[in-house]
């Protein structure tokens, strides 16, 4: 309900888990993990399956933080 | 002319368009006269909303036919799209609650608003309006080669069904603001999720499964001796730097923030940055049809690669299937084109007219004001595509990306540092932007009869290195923009050049729904 004091300290927005939030950031920007045919996934050229599943990271991380920082009201 | 298609695409057309106009009485508000109302409906949208809105905002209908297209000419070049929808969101996770926080607090509509107030500069924020006003416009006229392409494939020529299309959008966002892509947004988003899950099972299925589709792909590349269905050595770099460069422009765009502060409170954006990238998968999947289009053997109407998706519903799927698949398409260019034009037209209102024209504009007054505009800039993006070649929205919308990058160090850093002085941030800009266009009029393309403006990958050859290695223009602009800033801003100091007012103070950055400082539906002048 209240919004957390500001004015000395941390950041109210501040907690370990943002870190967290640099994986699916630079991951999916490193083309040598994911740029090779080999091995396919029903077919599907590693280099599209796995840009895809680093969704799945983005997803895992930021739900992570949504939880761990959400105010409730 | 295929009768069963125009029949299924007009009724859906016609169903979206009624609802255009009765979201007017959506979520009932008092009174549709200001911006809070009719450009941010309200400012009291929910998750789900939210999803659908932003969701709807960002994966155009354009995006939908051209990244399978760019896939399909160039390969796995074109699937940039999925890294840079997946970077984005924890990238911008925690600055974009902080945007909403200020806004809030300010009572601010657009980026350029939250400029003025932070750094007391009304022609940094002319700047940074004026920016997002160009970067916008050719992209409302590409949703128009989105709805082109789906009545190319159905027969239908000419410029009157366009016309008629944007003349019943401009109609409805006239009258409901952005209450009515909001709700177009659900029955948009839900069609194409059908079609496409339908799409990536059942045309796979017909052309032997997804390993053959992508050897088809690769023998077609090397046969053509270009592209590829990886990377190679030299345009890795590129892939990254459009990428990264892309995800940093998105929440630049000013539809993008109309979008989020459209939204309840801070818990919608953080939720909606782990819920958007539902839509990256199914771009991703779409991305995918640019090489069924190639197992299957479809060739583009004329030379115009847009039309390859149209054109493989067209063969792959039975009519009346085709006609909801080409509905999908052509209601998703309505969702973009009317926030956009919201976008366009709150900058004209609050950062050209309230500014510079009617100090005193009262709220009924600015909502008249973007009424109007968003009216003017439909028109504009028509006579774009009518009356020049519409390849030149192409180009314009390649070059808005990269000029909309250089508002970066005023938007972006600016919600959190104040360091910069705003001789800086407008050198840096100005910098920035001819950096920009310089490196854009170098780069040619003999595949599409370019001598200039032919991309947005730079050959750092150009620079006299011995290399093909490509990187994207705008991050080397906004490497120029930030170096100029910080030594523009470092030089006023030492000159002891006056600075504009910060009218922020820390604590408006973390303010949330039921604070007191957080305006709920008032509409006074913010405090600048």
């Amino acid at each position: 309900m209240t919004t957390p004091r500001d004015d000395r300290g941390r950041s109210p927005d501040y907690s370990p888990l943002n870190w967290l939030l640099l994986l699916p950031i630079v991951i999916p920007l490193l083309p040598p993990l994911f740029n090779a045919v080999e091995p396919r996934l029903f077919g599907i050229p590693l280099f599209y399956w796995l840009q895809l599943a680093f969704i799945i990271l983005g997803v895992t991380t930021t739900t992570l933080v949504y939880r761990a920082t959400r105010r409730n009201r | 002319m295929k009768t069963t298609e125009i029949v299924i695409f007009t009724i859906l057309f016609l169903v979206v368009s009624g609802l255009g106009f009765v979201a007017a009485r959506w979520r009932r508000p008092d009174d549709l006269a200001s911006l809070n109302e009719w450009g941010l409906g309200g400012r009291s949208f929910g998750s789900w909303i939210t999803w659908f809105l932003i969701g709807g905002d960002l994966y155009t209908a354009y995006t939908f036919v051209a990244v399978p297209a760019l896939i399909f000419g160039a390969g796995a070049m074109g699937f940039y799209a999925v890294p840079y929808t997946v970077v984005v969101y924890p990238m911008v996770m925690l600055v974009l609650v902080r945007l909403w926080s200020v806004s809030h607090v300010h009572n601010l509509v657009t980026p350029a608003d939250f400029v003025r107030v932070r750094f007391g500069s009304p022609t940094l924020a002319l700047l940074v309006a004026i920016t997002g006003i160009v970067a916008t416009m050719p992209y409302i006229a590409l949703q128009l080669i989105g709805i082109e392409a789906v009545l190319k494939t159905m027969g239908l020529t000419g410029d009157l069904p366009l016309i008629i299309a944007f003349a019943i959008l401009a109609a409805y966002t006239y009258q409901s603001g952005l209450r009515a892509p909001a709700l177009i947004a659900f029955v948009k988003d839900s069609l194409i999720y059908l079609v496409i899950l339908v799409a990536i099972i059942y045309i796979p299925a017909k052309l032997g499964g997804m390993g053959s589709v992508f050897d088809a792909a690769k023998a077609k590349f090397d046969a053509a001796g270009s592209g590829g269905i990886t990377l190679n050595a030299n345009n890795q770099l590129q892939y990254v730097t459009l990428a990264f460069g892309s995800a940093l422009a998105l929440f630049l765009y000013p539809h993008s923030v109309t979008g989020i502060l459209a939204s309840r409170n801070r818990n919608v954006i953080k939720r909606n940055m782990s819920a958007l990238p539902a839509y990256s998968l199914l771009l991703g999947l779409i991305a995918l049809l640019g090489y069924m289009a190639i197992a299957a053997g479809i060739t583009p109407i004329g030379k115009d690669n847009n039309t390859i998706v149209p054109r493989l519903f067209d063969a792959m799927f039975p009519d009346w299937f085709a006609g909801v698949a080409f509905a999908a398409v052509g209601i998703g260019a309505l969702v973009p084109a009317a926030i956009m034009s919201i976008a366009a037209a709150n900058l004209f209102s609050r950062n050209i007219y309230k500014e510079y024209v009617n100090r005193n504009a009262t709220p009924a007054q600015e909502a008249t004001v973007s009424k109007v505009a968003s009216l003017v800039v439909k028109v504009g993006a028509v006579l774009c595509i009518l009356l020049i070649d519409p390849q030149f929205s192409i180009d314009l919308q390649l070059i808005g990306g990269v000029i909309i990058l250089q508002t970066l160090p005023s938007v972006g850093l600016g919600l959190y540092t104040r360091w910069f002085h705003r001789g800086g941030l407008i050198a840096g800009w100005a910098a920035g932007m001819a950096a920009g266009m310089l490196l854009l009029y170098n780069i040619a393309n003999p595949a599409t009869n370019h001598a200039h403006f032919g991309g947005s990958a730079f050959p750092l050859s150009q620079f006299g290195f011995d290399t093909k290695i490509t990187v994207y223009a705008g991050f080397l602009a906004l490497i120029v923009n930030l170096v100029v800033a910080v030594l523009g801003t470092v030089v006023a100091r030492a000159l002891k050049s006056a600075d504009g007012p910060d009218g922020t103070r820390p604590g408006d950055y973390f303010a949330d729904q039921g604070d007191p400082r957080v305006h709920e539906l008032e509409t006074t002048a913010p405090t600048a």
